[in-house]
């Protein structure tokens, strides 16, 4: 069965490099079309110890990616021999098969974002386009909330910095963008030490009184 | 070696519960020229005799780089060895095409020695004569890998396979702890006095930059090849040498059962 | 520079409530109404192809060759990151840019170095210019039914001679050697310029036997930079920063120049 249209589906996911690591943001939402269908989904999955993944686009498809990746860790580990793969082989793994699958016509409908230990952040797309940035959006959140970061991005940032801004970004795109949700998940991923998902929680102080002053 | 009733396929065990056929091929790795392979905390250096089959040939070269991180040395039948080193380039880049990155050298070579035990258990298929010292570099450092016609692959500080290997072995276990410590130069000054080592019962033999190759890789060094006068610089270094017995390497076990003389 | 700006008809389908044409009437809104990944580039049905903008210029002269192109990398109206290489260097002479397709390029890229690494390990030296030009061809060739949306320059110096030459490719291998080239979105801009100022067309007081490369590496360098100048003042998908990279008898050396980013 190939998938040509995405059926639920998440919207953006939100990434910032820090000086101490990297931040990731995205919302807990699963459309079906406009139907605000799971509202509480991780998008957000950590399958190796080193690195976590994010996506939008469609849920199934993410699902499955990150069902290969934990195979693909698990079989490492395997391995025994004390090997890790770092996050840009894993990113640049996941561009191909991204690439393989839309050669294919049967792409996994998904933008992912990679972030990893040693400030590792990159993107893959449907496509099979993998590049790493210093600040990354997917989805909505490319026309909306990538001019944000990129204006908020200096290079001596921290992670708290960082975290900040990227809630910023996501309460925008809550307000602007009919398919983003106020249930959000950080992931901070420090350069050394452990990685910390957050919970889904809410973003709080939501203001609607100017709703109507805005076309 | 006596004919013996067990041997005529790979598939059959004799009542000593052992395979002859893997067993003949371990002796092709035994006549091919010697290869000798050490590692230090740093650096990882094969060399190897160059076996010339007339004067009017050219030398046979037995160590071929694999990418830029790993090379292989190798001993017995070349034209297997080449299947091999086909075999473990083709893994590099295909590791390298889909993960952007050097391969393990331990997966490397888990990966051919896996390859080489699949011809160990069919009737159809004959065992590599071949055996291989790989060396290499990756994440957690250098490497020394030997691999068997069996299947079979060790992790090494130090090896030597072929043709009076077992002095070069005797001449590297008393310098194991050199070995280990040792820097690039005085890694490729060991591993080619242990590969003189071998000369050493043959007359009017010796090593020249003709007929031996080394081939270092360290950590932030890629691997490369040296040969013909590019090697003279370190023949030059083991020259003057005369061996003094024992040097400062003590804790090094000696080989025990197999002794010198038993190399022909 | 501020444009009026009315590019309505632009618009992409996002914003345009109409259902997806295949969608069925549907009680539930139908999800295909849904923005998916970037729901303002998703056409009616799906593409595996994309577009992903860029200028790619390749010019040679008597005894060097330049390989350039911009770092944007857009779809559509965005610019998902400002800092994509279109560039790869194949060998010590020779050295590839392509436009057009991101994920096909770097499929391209990662394509070619494994067999120019092939060729390397069965020959023990590096392939020379018009071999990598070949072998560009073939490769492109191979998938003439589903093509690489890649428009190719490549640009290098004869290991013999030191002269250079440059080749323009289409998606399916077609190619010609040249003294100057350019593909990708800037093409229509660019090119007409670097024919006038390099091959010396159009000036008639100069005699056909002098018109080859006269320019020097400077001079060359210099025509390039305003040539991105240039396409990037008008096309959208130009932009952000010049990678060049200059091939000469003595080696290779990259420079970057910064381009407007808006």
């Amino acid at each position: 069965m190939h998938t040509t249209e995405p059926i639920v589906t998440g919207a953006s996911v939100l990434g910032i490099q820090c000086v101490d690591g990297v931040v990731l943001g995205c919302d807990t939402l699963a459309s079906y079309g406009s139907l605000a269908r799971f509202q509480r989904v991780r998008r957000i999955v950590q399958p190796g110890a080193d690195w976590v993944l994010g996506g939008g686009g469609e849920y199934s498809d993410l699902q499955e990616v990150a069902r290969l990746l934990e195979t693909m860790v698990t079989r490492e580990y395997c391995q025994e021999d004390g090997v890790v793969r770092a996050p840009r082989a894993v990113h640049r793994y996941l561009a191909r098969v991204m690439y393989q699958r839309r050669s294919r016509l049967d792409p996994l409908f998904n933008s992912l974002v990679l972030a990893g230990r040693g400030r590792f952040l990159g993107v893959v797309d449907m496509y099979g386009t993998a590049f790493e940035s210093h600040v990354v959006a997917t989805g909505f959140g490319s026309l909306l909330a990538l001019p944000l970061l990129r204006k908020a991005w200096r290079p001596d940032m921290r992670m708290e910095e960082g975290a900040a801004c990227v809630e910023h970004c996501l309460r925008v795109l809550f307000y602007r963008d009919c398919r983003a949700l106020s249930s959000v998940q950080l992931a901070r991923v420090p350069a050394e030490g452990a990685i910390e998902v957050s919970e889904p929680y809410e973003l709080g102080e939501l203001q609607w009184h100017v709703a109507q002053t805005v076309a | 070696m006596l004919r013996n009733q067990y041997d005529t396929d790979i598939t059959t065990f004799s009542p000593q519960g052992r395979i002859h056929q893997i067993e003949y091929a371990s002796e092709a790795v035994k006549q091919g020229s010697a290869v000798v392979g050490a590692r230090s905390g740093t650096h990882a250096v094969l060399a190897c005799v160059k076996r010339s089959v007339s004067d009017l040939a050219s030398h046979q070269r037995k160590i071929f780089e694999l990418d830029t991180h790993v090379g292989v040395a190798v001993s017995g039948i070349i034209a297997d060895a080449r299947v091999l080193s086909k075999f473990m380039r083709n893994e590099c880049l295909q590791h390298r095409f889909a993960y952007e990155s050097a391969v393990p050298v331990g997966r490397l070579v888990r990966h051919v020695a896996d390859y080489c035990q699949r011809c160990t258990q069919r009737a159809s298929k004959r065992p590599f004569g071949v055996g291989l010292l790989v060396a290499g570099v990756d994440e957690l450092g250098p490497h020394l890998f030997e691999t068997c016609p069996s299947g079979d692959e060790y992790e090494l500080w130090a090896m030597a396979l072929g043709a009076r290997s077992q002095s070069a072995k005797t001449y590297l276990e008393r310098h194991l702890e050199e070995v280990k410590q040792a820097k690039r130069d005085e890694l490729i000054r060991l591993a080619l006095a242990a590969l003189r080592e071998t000369f050493a019962a043959v007359r009017d033999a010796e090593l020249t930059e003709h007929n031996c190759m080394v081939a270092v890789v360290g950590i932030e060094e890629p691997f490369r090849v040296y040969e013909d006068a590019q090697v003279a610089g370190f023949l030059e270094a083991i020259r003057p040498a005369p061996e003094p017995e024992g040097g400062s390497a003590t804790g090094a076990p000696s080989a025990s059962e197999e002794r010198m003389e038993d190399t022909s | 520079m501020d444009r009026p700006l009315s590019h309505s008809s632009f618009l992409p389908p996002l914003f345009s409530s109409a259902p997806h044409p295949l969608s069925p009437p549907h009680s539930v809104p139908h999800p295909s109404a849904a923005p998916s990944v970037n729901a303002a580039e998703r056409p009616a049905r799906w593409s595996p192809y994309q577009d992903n903008g860029g200028t790619v210029v390749a010019l040679a002269g008597r005894d060097y060759a330049i390989v350039a192109a911009d770092t944007r990398f857009s779809v559509s109206f965005s610019i998902p990151t400002r800092e994509f290489t279109k560039i790869t260097q194949l060998t010590d002479r020779v050295v590839l840019a392509s436009a057009g397709m991101g994920a096909d390029r770097q499929y391209l890229h990662k394509m070619l170095h494994t067999r120019l690494a092939m060729y390397r390990h069965q020959h023990q030296r590096d392939m020379s210019l018009p071999a990598a030009a070949q072998m560009l061809s073939n490769t492109l060739y191979s998938r003439r039914f589903f093509p690489i949306y890649a428009f190719n320059v490549l640009g290098g110096i004869d290991s013999a001679t030191g002269e250079g030459f440059v080749y323009g490719y289409d998606a399916i291998g077609s190619h010609e050697q040249l003294k100057v080239v350019c593909s990708g979105s800037g093409q229509a801009i660019v090119q007409p310029v670097l024919d006038q100022q390099f091959s010396g067309r159009q000036r008639y007081s100069v005699p056909d036997a002098e018109r080859a490369p006269s320019l020097t590496l400077e001079q060359a360098t210099a025509l390039v930079r305003d040539a991105f100048a240039s396409a990037t003042e008008r096309d959208i998908h130009t932009g952000d920063a010049l990678e060049m990279w200059q091939i000469t008898a003595a080696g290779v050396r990259q420079t970057r120049y910064e381009l407007r980013k808006d």
